[in-house]
């Protein structure tokens, strides 16, 4: 099964250098695919009820829904196909590197992961958390705010599987991280943010927006008309 | 322990629905503390009689988090002056609240108070009684500000915070070390703790003295306490100065089964801290013309003298001396149960006072004893308390640490018997400035004549105000009466902090008990004095008519209340004697030529450890930091960019050094 954590690892990578939004998105559910298989290939049996429940629950969630509701966000809000990184993509791509090798050198000093799975798991889950941060701080788009966020909580989620025995809580924390997600996206969606959740100021809102309140905490400083 | 665990729920279900409630919400969060205090009172006087040691674990899959509630005779102590004034407080403030709906968006907070200090007290695992701890503060910072429409209030507020945050800070940094000695954050294994080198023993004990100092108000750290004590509603007070600043104590207390057999340098520090606060602690006090800050300030006073006895507990266990340890851990013990009661009746006194006046400023007020008489008289006894009269409480506890610091002087030798001696001459004049201060407050606000329209008005509050004042007065009266009831309590717990010393044998205690015997005889000789004079007072007018008239009548042909003595000139000579201290502050412009316009005098005396302390070391940290201002633009990548590096930072850190 480690060449599903490699998987894993190397579809981060694609999303610090991929260009197109519409394939970051596609690579991100081809992520969260890898993921919602791990915990039943690192068993080896569809025994256990609550477990097959599990993966079909995290694949439903993180391969076919969370891209269907980002691919309608970028089609309502007529979002440009674009991502707009702040630091280029090629020195995104080498800080990628150097978290990789952060997060593997640290081995000695993370916890070990329960048997089942691989001891590489640990280090992985940080890379693509830490990967999930630097998407989040290194882009300038709001649904690239979101791809970073799932990215993220992607490495959350398998850190906690392969930290922690008991699962029901590990599928709390991932519907509650999912839910945050979620709402992150209705909002793209509802108040038509086109390019990013800039300043936290509230400003008096321009009015040809539909159906925006109007002070609306997530504003966009620059619209792109339609 | 299921009631305790019962009651925690009854307080926390009682928090939720409160928050669901519009019209019966003072019901429901009163109700609910006043049941969940009873049901919590039963079990902590039981875990305390029966000395109860047990815990129940609930395990969660999260590393180093396990629900552990436990109890045992220290935290049974505390549990009965926490749930004891909770349901005073709270019986007191369901009648004081009933015409003000304005106050009633932040009722939801005050079982969550209880809860979480009742949670802080039990708990057995670090990262749970930190989170109990946060909570404790949150909800006390969110009922301090009940009044935030006024800006002195949000100003308290907001130190109140930063104090608290502070404090928690260095707390964490204590429990990070303890964890890495032992590798887990369970209380017991702590307590089963190899010895510690003994300089990260006296980090670990620098560390908490100052993270449960600035909870307790020790000087210098007490600096939020004059400020948070007058701005929040006065049962939150009484709660916050009656049980919260105590569970600073208790910190202390349960860190020092940890750490060991301490080391002299602890007892002496802790002595001369403590000699400090109740010294400046009460000197501030004596100048203050606000009740509720002035109450405040006797609350450092009070934790100093605690503090005192806990020094020289401490100085016991290092010498071996168990006569030592029983009166030093025990005075001081016994202390805080009994500032627990008379700080509560004193604050709950002066929120009758404030309630009936809407005047906190004593220079205002007057006559208040004729207007409420038993809201006076309840203020009277528990100034008498406060200042250590004999048939009251307050005397046994003073009496023990003084009796200690004098055996001390005796058994001790160099640093360590300077710092008693010391002790002895700075008790006795903490406890006669004590005097004075409370001469103050009764002689200006509750003798004499209203000094403004607002004090005319007074009258006595509802009944079920009074009550709690009443309760609180006998139990203040018995206490003094009855210390021999009361000093199995105290040994109890004392025998969980003095565990090293094997004090368990069952005539352990005889030689205090020898010694309250007497205390015990004079205050019922004095009650019973007092009874006599009251009844000869009595017989001696029974048949006679008095004739009232005014009081300042010498030859002057229209008296008015301004010519009353003042509480700034009752304090003044002592604001002169020690002016070097205060630094007083006096815009005032001399009256001149021949038909002179009105003038102004007034004086502002600031606190010494805010102004030369604390000011300064903000000032600096602005100045430091100014530079990092420019990084703070409101856009989400900077400040998650911030959050990203100092992720890697102390990612690099801990593989690079370990932590």
């Amino acid at each position: 099964m480690d060449w599903l954590l490699v998987g894993i690892i190397l579809s981060a990578f694609f999303l610090l250098g991929l260009s197109r939004l519409t394939i970051c998105i596609r690579v991100v559910a081809i992520q969260g695919a890898l993921l919602s298989l791990l915990p039943i290939l690192a068993k080896g049996s569809l025994a256990e009820v609550p477990l097959v429940l599990m993966t079909l629950g995290t694949f439903a969630i993180k391969a076919v829904a969370m891209p269907f509701l980002l691919f309608r966000s970028l089609r309502e809000a007529a979002i440009r196909r674009e991502v707009e990184p702040i630091i280029s993509l090629h020195l995104s791509l080498l800080a990628g590197g150097g978290i990789a090798i952060l997060a593997f050198s640290s081995l000695k000093a993370l916890p070990k992961a329960i048997p089942p799975f691989s001891p590489i798991a640990v280090p992985v889950a940080l890379t693509v958390v830490l990967i999930g941060f630097l998407l989040l701080i290194s882009r300038r788009k709001a649904v690239t705010q979101v791809i970073g966020f799932l990215v993220l909580e992607n490495g959350v989620f398998l850190f906690g599987m392969s930290l922690v025995a008991g699962f029901p809580l590990i599928v709390e924390m991932g519907i509650l991280l999912d839910l945050l997600v979620g709402i992150f996206v209705m909002g793209i969606m509802m108040y038509h943010i086109h390019r990013t959740f800039d300043h936290i100021d509230i400003q008096p809102h321009s009015s040809d927006s539909v159906g925006a309140p109007a002070a609306l905490p997530l504003h966009e400083s620059e619209r792109v008309t339609r | 322990m299921l009631s305790f665990l019962v009651a925690l729920g009854i307080l926390i279900f009682g928090s939720m629905i409160s928050l669901l409630t519009r019209r019966w919400v003072r019901h429901v969060t009163y109700g609910s503390v006043c049941v969940g205090s009873v049901t919590g009172l039963f079990f902590a006087v039981y875990a305390l009689c029966q000395p109860l040691a047990q815990s129940v674990r609930f395990g969660t899959p999260l590393p180093d988090l396990a629900v552990t509630f436990g109890v045992d005779p220290l935290s049974a102590f505390f549990l009965v002056a926490l749930f004891g004034l909770a349901l005073v407080t709270s019986l007191y403030a369901w009648g004081a609240l009933h015409d003000q709906h304005a106050r009633c968006s932040r009722l939801p907070f005050f079982p969550l108070l209880v809860a979480s200090m009742a949670a802080v007290l039990t708990a057995r695992n670090g990262v749970l009684f930190l989170v109990c701890w946060e909570i404790m503060s949150l909800t006390s910072f969110f009922l301090v500000v009940t009044d935030h429409e006024r800006r002195e209030v949000r100003h308290a507020g907001w130190i109140y915070l930063v104090a608290t945050h502070l404090a928690t800070t260095f707390l964490i940094v204590c429990f990070v070390l303890l964890r890495r000695e032992t590798g887990s954050f369970d209380f017991h294994t702590w307590e089963h703790l190899a010895p510690l080198a003994p300089a990260l023993a006296g980090l670990l004990f620098v560390l908490a003295l100052v993270g449960f100092g600035t909870k307790a108000g020790i000087f210098p750290f007490h600096v939020w306490l004059p400020h948070a004590h007058p701005a929040a509603p006065s049962h939150i007070s009484a709660l916050m100065s009656g049980v919260m600043i105590k569970t600073g104590v208790y910190g202390l207390l349960r860190l020092l089964t940890f750490l060991g057999p301490p080391p002299l340098w602890w007892g002496v520090t802790l002595t001369a801290m403590g000699l400090c606060s109740a010294v400046m602690g009460i000197l501030y006090a004596l100048v203050q013309r606000d009740l509720k800050r002035l109450l405040a300030f006797s609350s450092v006073e009070n934790v100093g003298m605690i503090v005192v006895g806990l020094g020289l507990g401490v100085i016991g266990l290092q010498q071996q001396n168990p006569l030592l340890v029983l009166l030093g851990l025990g005075g001081a013990l016994w202390h805080v149960w009994n500032h627990t009661l008379f700080k509560g009746l004193l604050f709950l006194a002066a929120g009758s006072v404030l309630h009936a006046t809407r005047t906190r400023m004593i220079e205002q007020l007057g006559g208040v004893l004729k207007r409420m008489p038993m809201t006076g008289l309840a203020f009277c006894v528990g100034g008498a308390a406060i200042c250590g009269f004999p048939p009251f409480n307050g005397f046994v506890s003073e009496f023990l640490i003084y009796v200690g610091l004098f055996h001390g002087a005796q058994h001790l030798g160099g640093l360590s018997l300077c710092v008693v001696v010391a002790a002895i001459v700075g008790m006795a004049f903490a406890g006669g400035l004590a005097v004075a201060c409370f001469a103050k407050i009764i002689g200006i606000v509750f003798l004499g004549e209203p000094r403004s329209e607002s004090a005319t008005i007074a009258h006595e509050g509802p009944l079920a105000m009074r009550i709690p004042l009443m309760v609180l007065g006998v139990l203040l009266l018995l206490g003094g009466l009855f210390p021999h009831a009361v000093w199995p309590g105290v040994f109890a717990a004392l025998n969980v902090v003095a565990a090293p010393l094997h004090l368990s044998g069952a005539d352990a205690g005889d030689p205090v008990l020898a010694l309250l015997a007497p205390v015990a005889q004079v205050a019922a000789l004095l009650l019973g004095l007092c009874v006599v004079a009251i009844g000869f007072h009595r017989l001696f007018y029974r048949n006679r008519r008095v004739r009232q008239g005014i009081t300042w009548d010498c030859g002057y042909a229209a008296p008015t209340p301004r010519m009353q003595y003042t509480a700034s000139s009752f304090t003044q000579p002592i604001a002169v004697f020690f002016r070097a201290l205060f630094r007083p502050h006096i815009p005032y412009a001399r009256p001149t030529g021949f038909f002179p316009i009105a003038t102004t005098f007034a004086v502002h005396i600031a606190d010494v450890a805010e102004q030369r302390l604390f000011v300064p070391l903000f000032r600096g940290c602005d100045r430091l930091f100014e530079p990092l201002r420019t990084l703070q633009t409101n856009r989400i990548q900077n400040s998650l960019a911030l959050i990203f590096f100092s992720l890697i930072a102390l990612l690099l850190w801990e593989v690079w050094f370990g932590i």
